[in-house]
Order: C-alpha cells, then structure tokens, then sequence
C-alpha cells in the first residue's frame, strides 16, 4: 500500500499525530483531563461550521475555536467557582448546538464536514502535512519544556504553587496544548474520535508501565502503532481510516484488561 | 546580632469577608526551632500559606529573610498530606527532583542528580530513590517531602502536620531528624503539629494561635500558662495531665536511619 504517496503521507500524518497525542495524553489521563478533552474536541466542531459557512479554511477556524474554548474553560472555572465539569459542560453544548445551527442554515450534503467529523486522512495533502509537522514539533516543544511544572502539578497543585510553580499559567497552556492536538488530529480521525487518542494509548500505558518515562514511551508507541496498523486495516478492508485506528487502539485496551490482574 | 527569618506583624487573613486570623505578631529567628500549636480551625495551616505568600493578607505584613512571602527563595514547604496516590508514576528520586529548576533525570545534570541523592541519604532514605513512591509506607513518604524540601536548598522549612497518622515511634524519629537536620544544616523550621507535647520537647519556642495570638515563649512557659488554656478552651489539669503522663513515661529517642 506504500506505493501509493496518498498513503505514504497518511502514514506520515498517523506517526505525528500518535507522537502528539500519545506524549499529551499522558498528562490527559494523569489529570483526569479526559472529560476536558471530550469537551475541546467537540467544541472545535461549533469552529469548524463556522469555516465552512463563512468561507474560513476550517482546521483554521476549528484551531482558533478549541484554542478559545479551552482558554474559556479555564477562565470560568476559575472565576465562576463552579466545577469545570459543569463549565465544560456548557461550553461544549453550546459549541455543538452553534454547529448544528449553522449547518442547518446550508442547505444539501456536505462531504467535507464528514472528513472533519470522522477524519479523512487518505486526502491529506503535502502541505497540511508539513502544516502538521510544524503544529506539533511546536506541542512537543512546549509539553517538554514545562514538562517538570506539569508533572509538579499532577503531583500537589498547592505544593507546585509553593514552590513558585505558575500553576494557573501552566493549567492554561496545557488545555491549549490539548486544543492543538485536536486541530493536529483532526485530519487523522477527526473532531468526534481524536479523544480516543489522547486518553487510550495513555490509559493503556498507564495499566503497564510505574514509571513516567514508561508510560511515555509506551504511550507514544501505542498510539503510533494504532495509527500504522490502523491504516493498514483500513486499506485491507476498505473501511473508513480514522475508525479503524480507534478500535486498534481500543483493541489494545481490551486486551490489556483482560490479561492485567488487578492492582493491590 | 541574631538574624530575623520570619516577622509577623498585625497579620489579619480573612475568607469571605470574615476573619480567619487576627493580629498575629511574632519574629522568628534565623536558625530557630518553632512549634505552631492550637486547637482545630485556630487558622494554622492559614498562617502557614500567608508565609507562603499562598493566601493574600488583608491586613498587616509579613516579610520572610526580609522579603514579602512569595519572593523569598529557600523555602522548603511540607504540606498536610495523608498518603501519595498509590499508582503516581514516578520514583522516590523523581519527586525529590520536582522541588529543584534543574528539572528531572535524565536532563537533571550532574548538580541536580548530587542534590537528589545528598538529600534522600540526609533524611536516611537513599536506599529508596528508585523505588515508586506511592508504594513506600507513610513515614517514608514524610520523608520523601522533607527530602524534597532540602533539595530546593531551603533555609527555612515549613511544615503542615508531618507526623499526622504516624505511630508514637515513628513520629518521634521523625522530630528527632527534625530536630538534628535543623542543627546540622541550621535551618529555621516552623513545625504545626495537633501533638503539643511531642512538639514541645523537640522546638526552641512554641507559639499557640487560636484565631488571634495567644502566646509565644519557651516550650516549658507555653506549656503552663494561663494564654494555652484559654487557646484550647480546656481546663488546666487536662493539659497538666497530659505533659505529666508524657514526662514520667519518656518516649524512646530512636536513633537517625542511615539506611542499609
């Protein structure tokens, strides 16, 4: 299947992607952040619509609509008091029913609107490639950077703080790094699955490995390995691409369950 | 001249528009052993955060080394804390690292990795650095954060309740350490603990809060007054009881861990 450049950039597209969301959903899932990706994933939808109805390139507008989101997010919780739970909550309603909205006011089918749903990464072309490449050199850049603040965070938020750690900063960067990744993957699995990246590579990591350095190699590996194996089912099948490296992936969970003993 | 580590003058914190500490005013000095004592809710792990520059002041002023709480460097911080979650994925010389700018192994560098290990072997635990650090017992994990607190290269140590859900020989052990890191390395240390005794027989003075400043002296006048009894709202032979059980039947003095 190799022969084919449409598939040589789509496997490309899946190893940047698995390298992104398999080092970011390490924090996802170390933070409970899970929920918040759901949330920032599906609220790039309400984004999206918005680029296609006005005209916009729609990964743009999807990224500058998840990055708001998150930033959003961040703020209401915070100042509201409430539970981000409750404020993902609404941003994330809020953001799918402004999509549905705008999509009701086009009227006939919208095949491109699925490719940002479900992913469409056998059209991708060379240059949203190299646009991937450079988005997530700049994630990795950023997440190994604060790396050290974040994992702090992860361990005592207060104890971070005492330590001069800017937790609220970092909380800030990190729902936008999420965000990012989301737009990244966007083209690999699309808005609706991109989730099932951030959390299950992680998840599984975290099931097999104690260590952090573990868990990231073995996150990173995992959800490369979806992605490549992924593709290469769908090729075999004929099946939508962005779907089948999801159930790879969650395959791999399953499978991890079931020959995991329970912890003590 | 004796150096000032900590100064209190006329603190007011309050939350939600009522007070929670009023007219706190003591000094510490460099090098000095102090106990935070008072009843449940008298506002000691508040002061604690405000000399962290955690909580803001509504009134009053604060300076630690001559500095507003929050600017100073060298603060060692161990907080209120029952157990490390057991399955947090890093090693016990990994949450030593997190205090420190440097960062984590393998990007560490050579100082970062000398400062890990000098402190886990200060506090008698270097056997333990790769171990996973939600599988150790809880005066390990004590141990781990006070590690954690000399690896910032810390002058003055803050510390919320750390022999909480410790047993008698363990709780002393771990004042004992307290008390010998303290001279070794002269630091200041300003210990909140529930046990008034066991703190009154390691610290140099004793300040009792109960919402507002009741008393600040030696452990043996602290202990006695009048301004303790009134802090705890409990008769005087209560107490007198307690000290007197403690001080017929001393508690063995463990020896320091050196580790294996």
């Amino acid at each position: 299947m190799l022969e084919y450049a449409f598939m040589q950039r789509a496997l490309a597209a899946a190893v940047i992607v698995g390298v992104v969301s398999g080092a970011l959903g390490f924090f996802v899932v170390l933070r409970r952040l899970a929920f918040m990706g759901v949330g920032i994933s599906h609220s790039a939808i309400g984004g999206v619509a918005l680029g296609l109805v006005l005209g916009i390139h729609p990964l743009a507008s999807g990224a500058a609509f998840a990055v708001a989101v998150a930033l959003g997010i961040a703020f209401a919780s915070g100042r509201a008091g409430l539970d981000e739970d409750a404020v993902i909550g609404v941003f994330f309603s809020a953001s799918m029913a402004l999509a549905v909205v705008l999509f009701s006011l086009e009227r006939g089918y919208r095949p491109d609107l699925f490719g940002y749903l479900f992913g469409n990464v056998l059209a991708i072309s060379a240059g949203e490639l190299w646009g991937l490449a450079a988005a997530a050199a700049a994630i990795l850049l950023l997440l190994a950077a604060t790396f050290r603040e974040h994992l702090f965070i992860a361990f005592d938020e207060e104890l971070a703080r005492a330590y001069g750690s800017p937790v609220e900063r970092m909380n800030a960067l990190l729902l936008v790094l999420v965000a990012a990744a989301v737009v990244v993957g966007m083209r690999l699995v699309g808005v609706l699955l991109i989730e099932a990246l951030l959390v299950i590579p992680a998840a599984v990591a975290a099931l097999w490995a104690r260590n952090f350095r573990g868990q990231l190699v073995l996150s990173v590996a995992l959800a490369v390995g979806s992605g490549a194996l992924g593709l290469a089912a769908a090729w075999a099948l004929d099946v939508a691409a962005g779907g089948a490296i999801v159930l790879v992936a969650a395959a791999c969970f399953f499978a991890t369950l079931s020959l995991r003993r329970p912890q003590p | 001249m004796t150096r000032t580590a900590v100064r209190c003058e006329h603190v007011r914190v309050e939350r939600a528009g009522a007070p929670v500490l009023e007219e706190i005013t003591f000094a510490v000095a460099a090098g000095e052993f102090v106990g935070l004592v008072g009843p449940n809710g008298a506002g000691k792990t508040t002061l604690l955060k405000a000399l962290l520059g955690l909580v803001p002041l509504a009134a009053g002023r604060i300076e630690v080394f001559g500095r507003p709480p929050g600017e100073s460097d060298g603060i060692g911080y161990v907080p209120q804390r029952h157990a490390i979650p057991l399955a947090f994925p890093a090693s016990v010389a990994d949450v030593v690292a997190l205090s420190r700018r440097e960062g984590l192994a393998p990007f560490a560098g050579r100082t970062g990795r000398a400062a890990v290990l000098r402190s886990l072997d200060r506090v008698g635990i270097a056997h333990l650095a790769e171990r996973p650090v939600g599988r150790l017992s809880g005066g390990e994990q004590r141990r781990v954060m006070l590690a954690q607190a000399l690896c910032a290269d810390a002058r003055l140590l803050l510390l919320d309740e750390p022999t909480i859900g410790l047993d008698l020989p363990a709780e002393h052990d771990f004042y004992a350490l307290l008390r010998s890191l303290q001279q070794e390395l002269g630091l200041t240390v300003i210990a909140v603990s529930h046990d008034l005794v066991a703190l009154a027989g390691e610290c140099d003075s004793l300040i009792c809060i109960n919402r507002r400043m009741h008393v600040h002296g030696q452990p043996a006048e602290v202990i006695h007054s009048h301004a303790i009894q009134e802090a705890y709202g409990c008769e005087f032979d209560f107490l007198a009881g307690e000290i007197a059980r403690h001080e017929g039947a001393p508690h063995p003095r463990p020896s320091r861990p050196t580790g294996p």
